[in-house]
């Protein structure tokens, strides 16, 4: 659905993505993760044909970049990162000039029905200027797929809005996921980008890791089961490390800490061997390495493994 | 072509819904006709005023109203110092709107998504020019006319208006004013982030042009038909220029890099 190939943009001299390669599936939600002036919003800036990149190129909805721009911004659809409503116009006039530009045929038909889908048709004419910035989000959103895309970008669609606005545009987008559209998502919250994404490219000018949130996490940390023992011994930690499947083991303070792949299929036979070699396991926790650990360690780069990670 | 008439729709909705605009449009025409027609008013009902001013016409306006009575020629002189304003309206209407339109645009950051719709570029500068320019000619036609159809009901002498001069001037010059206040705002727009500053710039940028006619009140020069054409030609390389400038400030990659 997207081939992007040595995608490169510059600004006076500064490199602001570098020589980006990636392929993108069909009906994939896909997460651009980056802090701010990573290049995310200039990536989708190229994607979307709106600007155009110093050198590399990509296909986007089948049209490759600058071949016909027209037809691909026909294809795609974008959340740009301000709203840009038209603030002394309703909510419906603003879908219906878009439609208008867009060549939808039923122009009510289709505001209403989008105004439906995301709730706004209850203050269809009320100045948008009057919208709280969830709604405001909402109408945004909403005229980015009136045309219904085969391509939707999204450019950090919950940031500054508050805490339950920002859910259920999450669970909105969530619900888009299973209707079969391509989605590419630009996010600088992990949470966010480990619950929407199929897959998560951390982006910082250029790409430094891609792949699914789950095996970002274990390929860069692996996963940690921590023991928490009413004795710890010192033998127990080669009663754990036999097995083939542990990667690692520590013990610190009253904790075993293991590294392992599978905790699911493996942390039962670690209890009972650890209960036959005498240990009182009073329970048994999981170090979660969150995505903001997986992004610093790649940002950094700095090789080391930062101490850090929350028991889940 | 529907889609520049969806831009023109939606400039208007939105901008005159602008009261600094609507006074704009609205207001200056009615003070371009009012004026002089006041100004007739007076000088028809005191033969005092109008032997005042009869005295202040210079040597060589007289030469314009050569079979002309006395009276009919003072009519004359009065009516063509109001040139001036029906000059600027057709510059600072345009200018107006098209700073609202493109700061507001800008200010509201509406910009992007609107470059994100398969519109060309061409189609939205044509659609906010038109936007700008069709309310500039219409509200100095609409102020000539009801100048016109005020100074024949007062019985003023038709010559006095209806003249290659004034014609030429409403007509034509208007029209390529409008064009040169729409592209010099599109200009300014796109560097200033405050619609009164980049309004007021643009009438300085155009000041020039009136510069012409402001001589023309002050007597300095006189204005007939031909200088009137000679101005019209000028305007119109200046227009190309001009725009010119504006379609390439209008380019996408543009608008979402370059502009302040
Ligand atoms: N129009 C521009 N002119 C100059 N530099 C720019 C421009 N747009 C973006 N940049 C620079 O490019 C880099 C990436 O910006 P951006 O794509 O907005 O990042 P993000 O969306 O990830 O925050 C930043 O360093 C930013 O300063
Ligand atoms: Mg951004």
């Amino acid at each position: 659905m997207i081939r992007i190939e040595g995608l490169t943009k510059q600004f006076n001299g500064i490199t602001a993505v570098e020589n980006l390669e990636l392929e993108i599936r069909p009906g994939e939600v896909f997460g651009f993760l980056g802090p701010n002036g990573a290049g995310k919003t200039t990536t989708l800036r190229m994607l979307s044909a709106l600007i155009n990149p110093t050198s590399g190129t990509a296909w986007v909805a089948g049209y490759r970049l600058g071949e016909d721009d027209q037809a691909l911004r026909r294809n795609v659809g974008i959340l740009t990162e301000a709203p840009g409503l038209y603030d002394r116009l309703s909510a419906e006039r603003n879908l219906s000039f878009f439609a208008h530009l867009y060549g939808i045929d039923d122009v009510d038909g289709r505001v209403e029905r989008y105004l439906k889908l995301l709730g706004l048709w209850e203050r269809r004419s009320e100045p948008v200027g009057t919208f709280s910035r969830g709604m405001r989000q909402k109408l945004a959103i909403a005229r980015a797929m009136l045309h219904e895309p085969s391509v939707l970008f999204l450019d950090e669609p919950t940031t500054g809005l508050d805490p339950e606005a920002a859910r259920l545009i999450r669970e909105f987008i969530e619900g888009l996921s299973g209707e079969g559209r391509t989605i590419i998502l630009n996010t600088h919250n992990l949470d966010e980008a480990d619950r929407l994404c199929d897959r998560i490219g951390v982006l910082n000018t250029r790409l430094l890791a891609l792949d699914t949130p789950t095996a970002l996490r274990r390929e860069v940390f692996g996963r940690k089961v921590v023991f928490h023992l009413a004795n710890l011994r010192p033998q127990f930690e080669a009663t754990v490390a036999k097995f083939p499947f542990v990667e690692a083991v520590e013990s610190k303070d009253a904790k075993l800490l293991v590294t392992l792949d599978d905790p699911e299929a493996h942390n039962p036979t670690l209890v009972s061997a650890l209960v036959n070699a005498g240990a009182q396991v009073r329970f048994v926790g999981e170090i979660r390495r969150s995505l903001e650990d997986v992004y610093l360690h790649l940002v950094s780069n700095g090789g080391t493994e930062p101490e850090r990670g929350n028991e889940t | 072509m529907n889609r520049v008439y969806q831009i023109v729709r939606k400039e208007w909705a939105e901008v005159f819904k602008n009261r600094l605009v609507l006074f704009t449009v609205a207001f200056l025409p009615l003070i371009a006709a009012a004026l002089p027609l006041g100004i007739l008013y007076l000088g028809r009902s005191s033969a005092d005023f109008a032997a005042d001013v009869g005295k202040d016409i210079p040597q060589g306006f007289s030469v314009l109203c050569n079979n002309l009575t006395g009276e009919e020629c003072v009519q004359y002189f009065v009516i063509s110092q109001f040139i001036l304003l029906f000059m600027i309206l057709p510059l600072a209407i345009p200018i107006t709107i098209a700073s609202y339109s493109i700061i507001g645009e800008k200010t509201r950051r509406t910009l992007e998504p609107l470059l994100a719709t398969p519109i060309t570029t061409a189609e939205l500068l044509i659609g906010k020019g038109a936007a700008a320019v069709i309310p500039g000619v219409i509200a100095t036609w609409l102020a000539y006319l009801v100048l016109v159809i005020g100074a024949a009901w007062m019985g003023v002498g038709m010559d006095s208006l209806l003249n290659p001069f004034w014609s030429i001037a409403v007509f034509v010059v208007g029209p390529l004013l409008a064009l040169t206040g729409v592209s010099v705002a599109v200009i300014i727009s796109s560097r200033a982030t405050d619609p009164r500053t980049a309004e007021q710039t643009s009438m300085l940028v155009t000041l020039p042009i009136l510069l012409v006619f402001f001589a023309q009140v002050a007597g300095l020069i006189l204005i007939d038909a031909q200088i009137v054409i000679l101005i019209a030609l000028v305007l119109m390389a200046v227009d190309v220029a001009l725009l010119t400038v504006a379609v390439q400030l209008f380019q996408r990659e543009n608008i979402l890099t370059r502009w302040k």
